[in-house]
């Protein structure tokens, strides 16, 4: 703020404080004709209500003029008087600093002990899946699940199986970079039918029975699929396009669900983590690949 | 001299009490007003669009405020768990702001972008089928209610002349923006653009 206004603004609020201890002083100071201490004074109220002459205790002035006292070095020692920045030079921003630096030397030695490690090595490692655990806890379980096992559109961690790869490397990237799959709606180009027929192919893929005319028809139209899943069904892991044929099913695999993908699409988002900070992801990853490793 | 004075004048009593109440005010809320840039920093914050703006209305009319605070504080608890403490110039454009006092939900100052379109669609719907100990209800009407356009530009107007610099082109498309779009979209665009501004990363230095 302007010096002006910094100016104005310490000596109004110095002027305050020295009013209300001008105050105080004003009423307890004793006046020559005033009652004796606990004697009825000639105030009068409807009549016949009166007051007796009780001052304030003298411990109680006492701590008020302390606190006055207070107030002032208070004023010397910290940031209350407009601009003035204080003896102390303390700013908020400053403690928050402190707190965090003095956290990154308190773990330090926690994540020292980790690094240089790979993920396949730290998923072994009792301590780091323990600080793995923790961190997924508090980052993922809201999508993932506090079990890791996933809910309809977002996937099972647990089941090794995976929609860009489950080696340390496509785990650590999906972690830092996000993913974002796109399944494109195909309602308008199969219509109806067509729609009918491939959800009858994608279902005997995974072994169930379906009617096997429409089956036939829609192995016929898969070609429009097997450019992301493959010409088997069996996906592709470098674009996230799922396998067909493990009946393992992001959306669910009920007639309606998978109606539902290759009409309407999906898009499945994996947010980018890269915020954690590489230590952290790279335990994260260790956890998550232990989830399927277990040794 | 004694107390009859002041006690038994009504108007020399109303006018000290306002002296005494109003040193408070001039000593708390007048630098801020006086000096924007303490409060607003360098950072530069763009007005929402439409679309989102429209979404922080039905926030406020659902009352999210009530369970989510859009404060961070600087505290290492804080922004490891929300990211980067929370600057006034962020809330600049919220009328009214929301601040919230209490977290019965997590803060939502820096929500933008960590969850999926997808997962705030299951969640606002019905939150337990993402999160199966959340106690939040669910707000399944959203779906179904679409946006006002022609409201929303009348209330875009109404923001530009409380201070928010929309331009002349926001509030004429205004209506195409939220034409056709649910409340739930808006709300989604509106939570997906929170606190997008700044990084996000553990111990986040406000810029």
């Amino acid at each position: 703020m302007s010096p002006l206004v910094s100016t104005i603004i310490a000596v109004v609020t110095s002027l305050n404080v020295l009013a209300c201890a001008w105050l105080i002083w004003w009423t307890a100071r004793r006046r020559p004709n005033e009652a004796a201490v606990g004697e009825v004074t000639d105030h009068v109220w409807d009549g016949d209500l009166r007051e007796r002459n009780n001052p304030m205790p003298r411990w109680w002035l006492i701590l008020f003029f302390l606190s006055i006292l207070f107030c002032f070095v208070y004023f010397l020692l910290y940031p209350a008087l407009g601009n003035y920045p204080g003896v102390l030079g303390w700013t908020n921003t400053g403690q928050y600093r402190q707190e965090m630096h003095a956290a990154r030397e308190q773990y330090k030695p926690v994540y020292a002990a980790f690094a240089g490690r790979s993920v396949a090595e730290l998923a072994k490692d009792r301590n780091a899946l323990a600080l793995g655990h923790s961190l997924f806890a508090n980052n993922c379980t809201n999508c993932h699940g506090s079990d890791a096992r996933g809910a309809v559109g977002f996937p099972n961690l647990t089941d090794n199986d995976w929609l860009y790869g489950g080696s340390p490397e496509t785990i650590t990237q999906t972690i830092e970079q996000g993913r974002s799959g796109v399944m494109p709606p195909l309602g308008a180009v199969l219509g109806p039918q067509g729609v009918d027929e491939v959800v009858a192919y994608v279902e005997s893929l995974s072994g169930r029975s379906a009617p096997t005319a429409k089956v036939a028809a829609g192995a016929a139209r898969f070609a429009l699929c097997a450019g992301c899943h493959g010409p088997d069904g069996k996906g592709n892991q470098q674009i996230g396009a799922p396998n067909l044929t493990d009946d393992i099913w992001l959306y669910g695999g009920s007639d309606a669900a998978i109606r539902k993908t290759i009409t309407e699409g999906r898009n499945g988002t994996m947010p980018s983590h890269a915020w954690l900070g590489e230590d952290r992801v790279r335990l994260l990853a260790a956890y998550v690949y232990s989830l399927s490793h277990s040794q | 001299m004694n107390h009859d004075i002041i006690e038994s004048r009504l108007g020399l009593l109303t006018v000290l009490i306002l002296i005494v109440i109003s040193v408070g005010g001039l000593v708390e809320i007048v630098p801020l007003v006086v000096s924007s840039a303490d409060s607003q920093g360098d950072v530069k914050i763009a007005p929402r669009p439409a679309l989102q703006q429209a979404g922080f209305d039905i926030y406020v009319r659902e009352g999210c405020y009530l369970c989510h605070s859009q404060q961070i504080r600087p505290f290492r608890s804080e922004t490891e768990r929300y990211g980067a403490y929370s600057i006034a110039a962020e809330s600049q454009y919220d009328h009214p702001f929301q601040f919230g006092s209490k977290r019965t939900g997590p803060d939502l100052a820096r929500v933008g972008g960590r969850y999926s379109d997808d997962w705030h669609r299951v969640h606002l719907n019905n939150p337990r089928d993402v999160v199966p100990e959340s106690n939040m209800p669910g707000f399944p009407w959203l779906a179904k209610a679409s946006i006002d356009g022609v409201l929303m530009q009348r209330k875009l107007k109404v923001l530009r002349m409380l201070g928010t610099p929309y331009s002349d082109e926001d509030i004429k498309n205004a209506p195409a923006a939220v034409q056709g779009k649910t409340e739930r979209e808006a709300l989604i665009a509106y939570l997906q653009g929170l606190g997008i501004d700044k990084p996000r990363g553990s111990g986040g230095e406000a810029p």
